[in-house]
């Protein structure tokens, strides 16, 4: 329903945003930062998403990476397609339409007092900070806060400047790796499973929120659960082909559920018996 | 409820009345030797004998291709809202449960305005089985027969039309209908004894439970071989989703026109046998096997969308994906019936 009116809206019809800030955060990732024309701001929460449109080249659902908590949005949009491809063209003050946000939340409630550990693989950081960033807009409310990000290449890595923020932070702590060693990286090497045992939280008290590649889930869960971090302590972050984001469309259904509403954060005990989940 | 009656000559008079008063009827005519819905022109076209259609009527509900917004290329779009009145005539009671549902899924959770807006301006006649289709099982799945959500429902008894009108919307139409005549007691037994022998007869393939059974039959249902063995054959040609009356999955699609300026984003139907379906960017395909793709249009009929409808079965039983399949799989009682054999064994 319209807020103005009792009158339904046209779900389908995207608002306009400005671009009111862009940079790649490598060669592939382009960051924008975004205003709401209408004035308001999106009230999304950490972990939604929303349908990033340009009029004649189709719709796209992007996750939210900034926190509720800061002034205009940010996301993250990798160069893949022609929808994306002219998004990396779009200047500073140029507009683009925008429906959501969309889908379900992080555990920004069953977290409180909790230790947290985020497990970000990839582009899988980029919903991931939007809950990060949340967290730390609200330090005291949570236990402590670790970050484990693991990057296929040294290249590849995103938000340098905030990671070197993150790691010199006292109240929370970061650990990242990349999956093959480079000239430049004196760091860990090895997938991101290699850092689950070096996090210092208790575990099976943690709550957990995993977000990366398809491939990752399944060996980030087969090392949860020899850590004995019982499944309903667990959150995943799923993509899938969310086209219409209302629930209709079909696409991102895994089984019966739909990633666009019921999603794309589910708590991993809720996928027990979700076969097409992972 | 009000039953009257109209003589097939004066019925036929009725529709070219609607006709002449510019209404726009969509309606069923021959199309070399099967049928399907098509705007009339005159009712001397209208096949109310009918056995099935080609495509269900749900391309008068959900089109093809139907535009939702107009745009300047780049730039803001505005929503395509505007519907005309028409009436869709000769639905029959299996198609007429499927556009119900559609209904519901449509206006349930986030109200699909445009969906809901060209709805509202349908005015369903439906009509009762004259002549069982080749693949039929309405009678299985329950849905040989209505009792409500038509406007108006008619019956050929022989020598005339019985017309139940149910709705404002059915009422008003009656302004057109010259010389009808209160249904008489024998005449309401006739219409009885056609939608009895319906309940049971419609049923060329024959489910061995009941429909509302279904859900439960799935829940073991998803390792089963049937899947694989069935999937081996198909051609992710994604025939049976088009012609189902009940699918209702779309793409949505921007469409820019010949001055390069403006365009539409346009819906349009799709199909999750099709190889892409679930695929995202980057070209990661999550139902990559023909497999899993063929089991999940069958849990979607008996498990998924009936859990978002109440437990209303999401196939009607019109037939038409076991006509339309190239490879002869798609037929869902012979896979339902399978697995109720191995669970009974089981």
């Amino acid at each position: 329903m319209c807020d103005c009116c009792s009158e339904h809206k046209d779900i389908y019809l995207p608002e306009m945003a400005t671009i009111t800030k862009r940079r790649m955060l490598n060669g592939t990732e382009l960051f924008m930062h975004l205003e709401m024309d209408s004035g308001k701001e999106l009230e999304h929460a950490p972990g939604q998403f929303v349908e990033l449109s340009i009029a004649g080249l189709g719709e796209a659902p992007i996750s939210i990476s900034s926190s509720p908590t800061q002034k205009g949005f940010e996301l993250v949009v990798r160069n893949v397609g022609s929808l994306t491809r002219a998004i990396h063209k779009l200047e500073v003050g140029q507009k683009i339409g925008v429906r959501g946000p969309f889908g379900s939340l992080y555990p920004i409630e069953q977290a409180r007092g909790k230790d947290l550990v985020f497990i970000c693989g990839g582009i899988g950081l980029v919903p991931q900070r939007s809950f990060i960033r949340y967290v730390l807009d609200n330090r005291k409310d949570y236990g402590k806060v670790t970050v484990l990000v693991g990057t296929k290449c040294y290249d590849m890595r995103l938000f340098r400047e905030e990671l070197a923020l993150w790691s010199e932070r006292k109240d929370m702590t970061l650990m990242e790796t990349i999956d093959e060693a480079h000239d430049c990286w004196n760091g860990n090497v090895g997938v991101v499973t290699t850092l689950i045992p070096k996090v210092e939280s208790d575990l099976p008290k943690s709550v957990v929120l995993v977000c990366g590649p398809p491939v990752m889930y399944k060996f980030v869960l087969m090392a949860l659960a020899e850590a004995e971090v019982p499944a309903e302590n667990i959150y995943v972050n799923l993509e899938r082909r969310m086209k219409c984001g209302v629930g209709k469309c079909g696409h991102c259904q895994i089984n019966g559920l739909y990633v666009c509403q019921d999603g794309p954060v589910f708590r991993w005990s809720d996928l027990a018996i979700v076969p097409e989940a992972i | 409820m009000s039953v009257s009656k109209l003589s097939k000559e004066q019925f036929g008079q009725f529709v070219d009345a609607m006709l002449a008063a510019g209404r726009k009827v969509v309606g069923v005519v021959a199309k070399d030797d099967r049928f399907q819905f098509d705007e009339l022109k005159s009712a001397a076209e209208l096949r109310l004998d009918y056995d099935v259609t080609i495509l269900p009527p749900k391309k008068y509900v959900l089109p093809q291709v139907e535009p939702l917004l107009q745009f300047e290329v780049g730039g803001p779009a505005q929503s395509v809202m505007h519907y005309d009145p028409m009436i869709l005539l000769g639905v029959h009671p299996y198609d007429l449960i499927a556009i119900r549902q559609m209904d519901e899924l449509f206006s349930q959770g986030e109200y699909d305005k445009h969906y809901m807006d060209r709805r509202k301006q349908i005015t369903i006649i439906a009509c009762d089985v004259a002549r069982p289709s080749k693949n039929i099982f309405a009678s299985s799945m329950e849905t040989a027969v209505v009792s409500d959500g038509y406007d108006i429902l008619i019956t050929d008894i022989g020598d005339a039309y019985l017309l139940d009108v149910a709705t404002d919307k059915g009422h008003a139409l009656m302004t057109y209908a010259k010389g009808l005549a209160a249904a008489a007691s024998a005449d309401l037994e006739k219409r009885q004894a056609i939608q009895e022998a319906n309940r049971t007869a419609l049923n060329k393939h024959k489910l061995g439970c009941k429909a509302s059974y279904l859900p439960k039959l799935m829940e073991k249902a998803y390792n089963h071989p049937v899947w694989q063995e069935k999937a081996r054959l198909c051609f992710s040609c994604g025939s049976c989703n088009q012609v189902c009356p009940t699918c209702y999955c779309f793409d949505v699609q921007d469409q820019v026109n010949w001055d390069l300026k403006t365009g539409q984003r346009v819906r349009c139907w799709d199909g999750c046998l099709l190889e892409n379906f679930a695929t995202v960017a980057g070209n990661h395909n999550f139902r990559k096997d023909r497999s899993s793709r063929f089991r999940h249009r069958l849990f979607r009929k008996a498990k998924y969308v009936p859990e978002k409808i109440g437990g209303q079965i999401a196939c009607v039983g019109c037939g038409r994906c076991i006509t339309a399949c190239v490879a002869d799989i798609a037929n869902p009682v012979t896979v339902y019936n399978r697995l109720m054999e191995e669970q009974t064994l089981g």
